[in-house]
């Protein structure tokens, strides 16, 4: 049954097949790996698939990226649950669960407008992983949802 | 002290809080003693907003140490106004002082600040972040007058944006107190600092008057409820009425109770009180000095 489902979204040759995804997640996802497909990379999204593990689960493929571990800290703490498989000429050559890190830096803007690292200071915002969420390690804020829409540009 | 900096509360544990708070006791009880003890020694002030009273606190204690202070002075005047970062202001006056007092409009502001230099650095308050230095002075007032152990404290009034109410009820967690958090429902603990607290395995009771609680209070903290909070006057009129502490409201009170505010008070607290021995809100803010003074003293280290 879930061959038949992974199939539902194509093969691709290189790049990174990010499964496990909890449902409804995979435009997060992509937002946070700053994929739009305005550079025109092939990019294929199965939404709300039925999975053994999770009830209903999202799948991204991207032909042609490999996930830094930098995209993969930050794509744990929307999608704890993922696995990462790289793809290498239409082989799985390497495959992960992500894991969540202590501290995310440099990644996230502080939602508080207050906050020293929204002055123009050189300073790398820190966040601190939560369990449910993370923490701006200067001024304290936490975010718990939406967590996305604080990916610096 | 284990640590170079103050930049927050989280950061004393109970030994910390106790170390400073035996050293000021020391310190106010044979001043003379310390006198020359940091003679030379020079402690910049770097106030990005005003604030007289902690400036004029921490240049007394300095100064009461032997030693003196260097002054940044206004903003209207000094390079900042120019344009110049934080993180190069500090960097400029760490070649000048021995160590250095910081306060600035922006939530950790300290903590970056303390990521560029190599001498000591107070956290005299980053906007609405953390003022630590405030707990300990707070912390030794209670220790005179109260203790600190077995300790219920009442918190009351805009707990929602003091910070030295934030700062007061995470060290108070190292001491197992039990802490009443009193306000009207659109200033109470901010959810953060509620989790904080949880965290720390702290009891957390909130409540919307005080009558309930008062009886069994060792500690009444009042803080000021501001009207820029409020929308209107009207409705900050009818919320800050009803958190006024007067002869009539302490009638309900233990004889010991404790009362206590970080001052500037307007009208939380009735002039009645200041002549009651509930009272000891002047002799907290003259606390700040050998608190200070131990502080410095602690983080300035042997003089050579
Ligand atoms: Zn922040």
């Amino acid at each position: 049954m879930s061959d038949d489902h992974e199939l539902r979204v194509s093969k691709i040759r290189d790049g990174t097949v990010i499964d496990h995804i909890r449902g409804g997640q995979s435009l997060n996802v992509l937002a946070i790996l700053g994929i739009d497909g305005s550079r025109g990379e092939e990019v294929s999204v199965g939404m709300n698939v039925p999975s053994d593990r999770l009830a209903r689960k999202d799948i991204v493929k991207v032909e042609g990226h490999e996930l830094s571990q930098d995209e993969v800290d930050v794509l744990s703490l929307i999608a704890p649950d993922a696995s990462i498989n790289i793809v290498r000429d239409y082989e799985v050559v390497e495959k992960s669960r992500v894991e969540r890190p202590d501290v995310v830096e440099a990644v996230l803007e502080c939602p508080n407008p207050g906050c020293i690292t929204n002055a123009d200071e050189p300073v790398t915002t820190t966040f601190e992983v939560l369990e449910d969420g993370v923490r701006c390690a200067y001024c304290g804020t936490i975010v718990r949802e939406h967590i996305a829409s604080h990916i610096q540009e | 002290m284990r640590h170079d900096h103050l930049i927050t509360s989280k950061q004393l544990a109970r030994e910390d809080v106790e170390l400073v708070l035996d050293r000021a006791a020391e310190i106010d009880a044979d001043p003379a003693a310390v006198a020359e003890r940091h003679a030379g020694k020079l402690l910049g002030l770097l106030f990005f907003e005003p604030s007289t009273r902690t400036k004029m606190s921490f240049e007394t204690a300095m100064k009461r140490l032997g030693g003196d202070v260097v002054d940044m002075g206004s903003i209207e005047s000094s390079s900042v106004k120019k344009g110049e970062s934080l993180a190069d202001t500090v960097r400029v006056i760490e070649g000048y002082a021995d160590a250095l007092v910081l306060r600035h409009p922006r939530e950790g502001a300290a903590k970056m600040a303390s990521e560029y230099v190599d001498v000591p650095l107070l956290n005299a308050g980053d906007g609405a972040g953390q003022h630590p230095t405030q707990t300990l002075l707070d912390l030794y007032t209670i220790r005179q007058n109260a203790g600190l152990e077995d300790l219920t404290i009442g918190v009351m009034g805009d707990l929602k944006y003091g910070r030295t109410v934030h700062s007061l009820a995470y060290t108070l967690t190292n001491f197992d107190a039990q802490q009443h958090f009193i306000s009207p429902e659109s200033l109470q603990l901010p959810r953060e600092v509620i989790y904080d607290l949880h965290q720390e395995g702290a009891t957390v009771r909130e409540h919307d008057g005080l009558e309930a609680v008062l009886p069994n209070l060792d500690v009444l903290y009042v803080t000021r409820i501001q009207r820029e909070r409020f929308p209107d006057e009207s409705e900050y009129r009818q919320v800050a009425g009803e958190y006024q502490i007067d002869l009539e409201t302490l009638e309900d009170a233990a004889d010991d109770l404790t009362v206590m505010h970080p001052l500037p008070r307007v009208d939380e607290i009735s002039p009645a009180v200041d002549g009651t021995d509930h009272a000891a809100y002047f002799e907290q803010a003259h606390n700040g000095v050998p608190v200070r003074m131990a502080l410095l003293d602690l983080l300035l280290g042997d003089s050579p």
